[in-house]
C-alpha cells in the first residue's frame, strides 16, 4: 500500500500543480502568449508531436555522438596521463579551466571554427567539451583507485607495467568510469541544447531550435510543448543511465 | 636452514623511526608469531621479510625466489571482478603460467582450503571467512617457502577465527612452509606458533621470545592444558614490559 502511495506521489503532485495552473490561467484571464494553460500546451503537443520527436532525436543523437567522442578522448588522455604523475600535474589545471569555463562563452568561438554552415559539428564539439571532464576525472581517479594491498601483491609476484595496467588498474577503474559516463551523458544533452541556442538559426533542428522558433513567433504554448519533450528526454536518459550503471556494477561485482 | 633474516634493521619514515634496531631469523618450516602493541612496526617487519621494502639501515637476507613468498593481509584483498578461481590463479598468471594449468592449480588450492564447489563465485557472494580462505588459497597456489600472514583473522568472529587457525595449521602440515604471522591475540599466537616473538612499543625492538611447547600442529585440546596457560601468561608479561619500555 505505502509503496503504491510512494510511487504515485510525484504524479499526484504534478497533476495537482497542472490543475492549479489551469484554474489560475482561466480565472485571471492570463493572455495565452504570456502563460498558456496546460490544456493549450497539450493541444500544441498533440499538433507538433512528430516534429518534436524528430527534434528530440536530433538533440539526443548529437549528445550521444558527443559522448562517444568525449569518452574516447578522455579515456585515452587519462591513460596517457596515468603514465606519470608529472604529466597528470601538467594536464590537470588545463582540464579544470576547460571544465569551469561556461560552455555558452566558448560556443561562438567553436561555431566560427566549425563554420556557420556546419552547426552540427559545433554542437557535437561543444557537447563533447562539457562531457569530457567527468569521464577524464573519473578515469584518472579510477586508475589510481586500486586496493593498495592488491598493488603490493602485484609487486610481490613481480608483475610488469602492462600486467598491472590490464589486470589491476583498468578493472579497478570500471566503477569510476561508469559513474563518469553517467554524469557526462546528462551534461552532453545540456551542452547540445546550449550549443543549439547559440547556433541559433543554423542548420541544426534540435529541441532548442524549436523553442527559439516558437518564441520568435510568440507561440508560447509551442515553447512549453518543446520544453516538456526536453524534460521527458532528460528524465528518460537519466533513468536509462542509472539502470546502465547498476547493470554495469552488477556485472563487475558479480551480483 | 634460514629462509629469511632481518639483521639489525632500522626503518625510518619521514615522520620518524618505525622499526628497530630489530633482528629476526626465520628457519625453514617454523611458525613464528609476531606480537606487539599497535604501531610497533610489525607490518613494516613483514614488508621487509616479503622484500616489498628495504630497510634504512641493516640488511635483509632472503632465500625464496620470485613467487616463493606469499602474503595474506588482514582483509581478504580479492579482486571483486574476478571469480574465486581467477583470484586464486592470479599469482600463477602473473608468473606466466598457462591459463588452463593456472586454473587447475587454483582449483586444487581452493579445494585444500575447503572451497571446492565455490570456484566460480565472486568475492561479493562469499562470507568473510570464505573470502579469507580464497586469500589463503591464492597464497598457497605457488607452493611458497615463506608464508607471511599480517593479522589474517583480525576481522573475523571468534569461531571462524579458530576454525581458520586450525585450517592453517593443517595446511602447514602438508608442505611445511615457514610461516610468520602477526596477531594481537596472545592465545592465538601461543596456540599456533612454534615460537612467539614479542615486540616493544614503536619503534619496535625485541622485548623477548617464548619458545613453544609440544609438537606442531597443535590440536584444540592444547588450549586447555597447563602449559598453554603458562605460555599465555609469559607472553602477556613480556608484552606488558615491552609497553613500559
Amino acid at each position: 500500500m505505502s509503496r503504491i502511495v510512494q510511487s504515485l506521489a510525484p504524479f499526484a503532485l504534478i497533476a495537482l500543480l497542472l490543475v492549479a495552473w489551469e484554474i489560475a490561467c482561466r480565472a485571471m484571464h492570463v493572455p495565452v502568449y504570456f502563460l498558456p494553460p496546460p490544456s493549450q500546451v497539450a493541444v500544441a503537443l498533440a499538433a507538433d508531436w512528430a516534429t518534436l520527436l524528430r527534434s528530440a532525436w536530433n538533440t539526443l543523437s548529437m549528445a550521444l555522438i558527443a559522448l562517444l567522442v568525449a569518452s574516447v578522448l578522455a579515456q585515452a588522455l587519462a591513460l596517457f596521463v596515468g603514465l606519470s604523475p608529472i604529466l597528470e600535474r601538467a594536464v590537470r589545471p588545463l582540464a579544470v579551466v576547460l571544465q569551469v569555463t561556461p560552455v555558452v562563452a566558448i560556443a561562438p568561438l567553436v561555431l566560427i571554427w566549425a563554420g556557420l554552415d556546419h552547426a552540427g559539428r559545433a554542437i557535437v564539439g561543444l557537447a563533447a567539451v562539457v562531457a569530457f571532464f567527468p569521464i577524464f576525472s573519473g578515469a584518472v581517479t579510477g586508475l589510481k583507485a586500486a586496493d593498495p594491498d592488491l598493488e603490493r601483491l602485484f609487486d610481490l609476484y613481480g608483475a610488469g607495467r602492462l600486467q598491472r595496467l590490464t589486470r589491476l588498474r583498468l578493472p579497478s577503474a570500471i566503477p569510476y568510469l561508469l559513474e563518469g559516463h553517467k554524469v557526462a551523458a546528462g551534461l552532453a544533452v545540456i551542452g547540445a541544447v546550449v550549443a543549439e541556442f547559440v547556433a541559433g538559426s543554423g542548420g541544426a533542428q534540435g529541441l532548442a531550435w524549436r523553442i527559439l522558433e516558437a518564441g520568435n513567433r510568440l507561440q508560447t504554448a509551442r515553447m512549453f510543448a518543446a520544453l516538456v519533450v526536453l524534460g521527458l528526454l532528460g528524465a528518460v536518459l537519466h533513468a536509462a543511465l542509472e539502470a546502465g550503471e547498476r547493470a554495469g556494477l552488477r556485472w563487475w561485482r558479480g551480483r | 636452514m634460514t629462509v629469511a633474516a632481518l639483521n639489525t634493521v632500522e626503518v625510518d619514515y619521514p615522520r620518524g623511526r618505525a622499526l628497530g634496531p630489530f633482528s629476526l631469523a626465520i628457519a625453514a618450516g617454523e611458525i613464528v608469531a609476531l606480537v606487539g602493541p599497535s604501531g610497533c612496526g610489525k607490518s613494516t617487519a613483514m614488508r621487509l621479510l616479503a622484500g616489498l621494502e628495504t630497510p634504512t639501515r641493516g640488511e635483509v637476507a632472503r632465500t625464496p625466489g620470485r613467487g616463493e613468498t606469499a602474503v595474506v593481509f588482514q582483509a581478504p584483498t580479492l579482486a571483486p571482478w574476478l571469480s574465486a578461481r581467477a583470484n586464486a590463479a592470479l599469482p600463477l598468471e602473473l608468473a606466466g603460467v598457462a591459463r588452463t594449468e593456472a586454473s587447475t592449480r587454483a582449483d586444487a588450492a581452493l579445494a585444500r582450503v575447503g572451497l571446492a564447489g565455490a570456484e566460480a563465485a565472486r568475492p561479493a557472494q562469499l562470507s568473510g571467512g570464505m573470502a579469507m580462505r580464497v586469500s589463503l588459497a591464492r597464497a598457497l597456489v605457488t607452493e611458497p617457502k615463506l608464508l607471511l600472514l599480517d593479522e589474517p583473522f583480525a576481522a573475523l568472529d571468534e569461531i571462524t577465527r579458530r576454525a581458520l587457525a586450525d585450517d592453517v595449521l593443517a595446511l602447514w602440515a602438508q608442505t611445511r612452509p615457514a610461516i610468520v604471522f602477526v596477531t594481537h591475540n596472545v592465545e592465538e599466537a601461543v596456540y599456533m606458533a612454534s615460537r612467539v616473538v614479542v615486540m616493544t612499543q614503536g619503534p619496535g625492538r625485541i622485548a623477548g621470545e617464548v619458545a613453544g611447547v609440544g609438537p606442531l600442529p597443535r590440536t584444540p585440546g592444547f588450549r586447555t592444558t597447563e602449559a598453554f596457560r603458562a605460555q599465555v601468561e609469559a607472553v602477556s608479561g613480556l608484552l606488558a614490559r615491552g609497553m613500559a619500555a
